[in-house]
């Protein structure tokens, strides 16, 4: 799976989340142009790992702030897992 | 210069919004004089204590400060030393006995706090390569032990067993896996589906840790916890529990059959690198755990108090935490912290304590009223609390 299917599929994901509708770019910040709280991202990741049946652990996430870097990330355990 | 405690300005004002003109401050409270388990004078005011965690009352439980008061006087006032140093002593050896009687376990560990019992265990037990897959409500110690270790976190929504499996089964193959759970959650005082975890747990092939330190002493045949109760302690591979709640005192502990558990005493920083507890605690805990052993009538008299507290307050109108009593913590759900703190205020001038719980304690951004029953509680004073809540619920407007 290429890197713009991958993204696609979190775009979908993404939406429920996405309160303000706020347009995405590879370098929006989940804590301040997504307004992403703790349990907003817990959901949003689960939902994340649900899809693509893989884990990011929170050391991953730590690791992680905007979206270019999500996807990076995604793309990075698929192909790994 | 950049102000390093800039950082804090959101704290600040925060803290600020609760106590506006006028109000006592739900952080600062002083209690002055402590008459019982359960009455205190509390900024000048005689109040009832139903924030205290003192489940069941042993505070002042004469034989317990008997004990504390030998030890003092035979063994002076602390140890000035760490356990593997100086710091070992009789009673620190006998609690620790205590301990194994209690939980008929074979080893026990014993902390300086709680709180050290669960960041030593956690940052040691899973190392670099391990997964540790944890409930998100889980304390903060748990969470801080996770972050002090090398493992890697991984956690799932509270109480769902299914997502707690869909992670353990995406874990790769020969990593070693810890869960954590706790057996009550203090903020909303629900409890686990422990023996369902567990077992799924153990199917994955996943050690378990389980932090029982809400309900010690109260809940179980033997006051040994929710997975005595649910009928799985023995698939539990280490108990983490604490001294500073049902019985009474401070320090906390790990108990566990794990056959090569004793080498933790060296491997361990938070048990290594600190000074022990003083000879009074640890004599005090001993008496106080091996009376607990003995507790049943306190123990149906503390569940009498959660139920009728639980069902009283659910007629009045108030929400709470859980549908049902399920430990001895009652949680008030407040609708924000604003008039959560003038009702923390209000029962504090009718003279009750409680505590004012908040975000990020809280989950899901809740502001709580929580109140923690003791066996002490006469039916009695029971009753005067709910009339206390009705006052101060229609005072403030929250019913």
């Amino acid at each position: 799976m290429d890197r713009a299917a991958t993204e696609a599929r979190i775009a979908t994901l993404v939406t429920p989340f996405n309160k303000k509708g706020a347009v995405i770019t590879d370098a929006s910040t989940f804590a301040g142009d997504l307004e992403f709280d703790s349990l907003t991202v817990m959901d949003f990741v689960a939902a994340i790992e649900d899809e693509f049946d893989i884990i990011i652990s929170m050391n991953q996430q730590a690791e992680i702030e905007t979206w270019g870097q999500l996807v990076d990330a995604v793309v990075k355990l698929t192909h790994t897992a | 210069m950049i102000d390093l405690f800039s950082r804090f300005d959101e704290m600040i004002a925060l803290r600020e919004t609760v106590r506006g003109a006028g109000r006592e401050d739900p952080f600062g409270l002083v209690m002055e004089r402590v008459l019982s388990p359960t009455e205190a004078i509390c900024n000048g005011r005689e109040t009832i204590l139903l924030g205290t965690y003192n489940y069941m009352g042993m505070t002042f439980d004469p034989d317990v400060i008997a004990a504390g008061k030998d030890a003092l006087d035979r063994f002076g006032a602390g140890t000035t030393g760490s356990r593997v140093l100086n710091g070992t002593y009789a009673g620190h050896k006998d609690v620790e006995a205590a301990l194994c009687e209690f939980y008929a376990m074979d080893h026990a560990m014993v902390f300086s706090t709680g709180y050290q019992a669960n960041l030593g265990i956690i940052s040691t037990v899973a190392g670099k390569g391990d997964y540790i897959v944890l409930d998100i409500d889980s304390h903060a110690s748990i969470w801080d032990g996770c972050k002090m270790g090398d493992a890697e976190v991984v956690p799932f929504r509270h109480n769902d067993i299914e997502a707690m499996e869909k992670r353990l089964k995406r874990i790769p193959e020969g990593a070693g896996k810890l869960v954590v759970l706790e057996g009550v959650y203090s903020m909303l005082g629900d409890i686990a589906p422990l023996k369902q975890m567990i077992a799924v747990a153990r199917a994955q092939g996943a050690m378990v840790l389980v932090d029982e330190a809400h309900s010690m002493g109260f809940i179980g045949p033997n006051g040994r916890g929710v997975a005595e109760d649910q009928g799985c302690l023995e698939d539990v591979d280490f108990v983490i529990g604490t001294f500073s709640k049902s019985v009474g005192t401070v320090g906390g502990f790990c108990v566990s059959n794990h056959p090569k558990f004793e080498i933790l005493r060296m491997a361990c920083r938070p048990y290594v690198f600190t000074a022990s507890l003083p000879p009074s605690v640890v004599a005090t805990a001993a008496t106080s755990i091996r009376k607990l052993m003995h507790a049943g009538a306190k123990r149906a008299h503390l569940w009498e108090n959660s139920r009728a507290l639980h069902g009283e307050l659910k007629a009045l109108g108030f929400r709470l935490g859980t549908q049902s009593p399920q430990s001895a913590i009652i949680a008030v759900i407040m609708p924000d912290l604003e008039r959560g703190a003038a009702m923390w205020e209000a029962l504090l001038r009718e003279g009750l304590y409680v505590n004012l719980a908040r975000p990020p304690a809280t989950p899901a951004g809740m502001t709580l009223l929580r109140c923690s029953l003791c066996a002490e509680h006469t039916a009695g004073q029971v009753q005067r609390i709910i009339g206390m809540f009705e006052r101060a619920g229609k005072a403030t407007g929250i019913i």
